[in-house]
């Protein structure tokens, strides 16, 4: 159903600041309401879309490389159902 | 039969580009201070009755979208970002759209950098408008005017 495509650098160097992109191919227009990224654990951004935000929300945010660890992408439908991608990220 | 016609379609273009040229004109960027009443009540529902400065947020959007229904939007907001000086939340508002607010988005000194790139529905010719809130509690505001050749009739 719902197609997700994100790009994450495999590696970066501490403190440099990545470019993420994020896209949510989604059959049902404007039901995505909330997205957020998960760094090691930690909520590092934030969305919230309302039915002006175009369909297959597509995003592009940055994040400061702090420590190797797991990025999670995660959006949220207006009935809370959720569709979600992992991607591993190595500092050096 | 074509020459009958002739001076009626002349007059029509003429009265379009008239027209066409008195929109261009008339497309002046916005301030914030001079902004719609729905933008105004769309930040206040969203910021609370605090000022909004001009300044520190620029947008960037095609002169021209041709389709509204996904247009490319990126927002800057001059920021360190550091865990003392950073962008705490970036909205954006839409005066011509059903629903004003667009979206928001939360950031912190773990941005990085103050820019967040969505893509948007547009409902028509209008200057989009973008409000950041510092870590120190102050409202700035950015807009752009974009023309939309085909627009999207947000469904609610």
């Amino acid at each position: 159903m719902a197609s997700i495509r994100i790009s994450v650098p495999d590696t970066a160097a501490k403190g440099e600041v990545i470019e993420l992109k994020a896209l949510l191919q989604h059959p049902m227009e404007s039901s995505i309401t909330a997205f957020a990224c998960t760094y090691d654990g930690e909520v590092v951004s934030e969305s919230n879309f309302f039915p002006s935000a175009a369909a297959n929300p597509f995003l592009v945010f940055y994040t400061v490389a702090t420590q190797t660890g797991p990025m999670e992408f995660k959006w949220t439908d207006q009935n809370g159902e959720s569709w979600s991608q992992t991607a591993q990220l190595v500092v050096t | 039969m074509t020459m009958m016609h002739r001076p009626a379609i002349l007059t029509r273009r003429t009265l379009l580009a008239t027209g066409a040229c008195t929109v261009l004109i008339s497309a002046v960027p916005a301030r914030a201070e001079d902004a719609p009443d729905a933008v105004k009540e769309a930040q206040q529902a969203m910021f609370g009755d605090r000022p909004v400065q001009d300044g520190r947020v620029s947008l960037k959007l095609p002169p021209i979208a041709e389709n509204g229904y996904s247009v490319p939007l990126t927002v800057d907001v001059e920021s360190p970002m550091t865990a003392a000086d950073h962008v705490q939340r970036i909205a954006i508002f839409s005066p011509r759209n059903p629903v004003t607010t667009v979206a928001a988005f939360t950031l912190g000194p773990r941005t990085g950098r103050a820019r967040v790139e969505p893509r948007i529905r547009l409902a028509g010719t209008q200057a989009v408008i973008a409000v950041a809130e510092m870590s120190d509690g102050t409202l700035w505001s950015g807009s752009k005017e974009t023309v939309v050749t085909l627009a999207a009739c947000v469904v609610l």
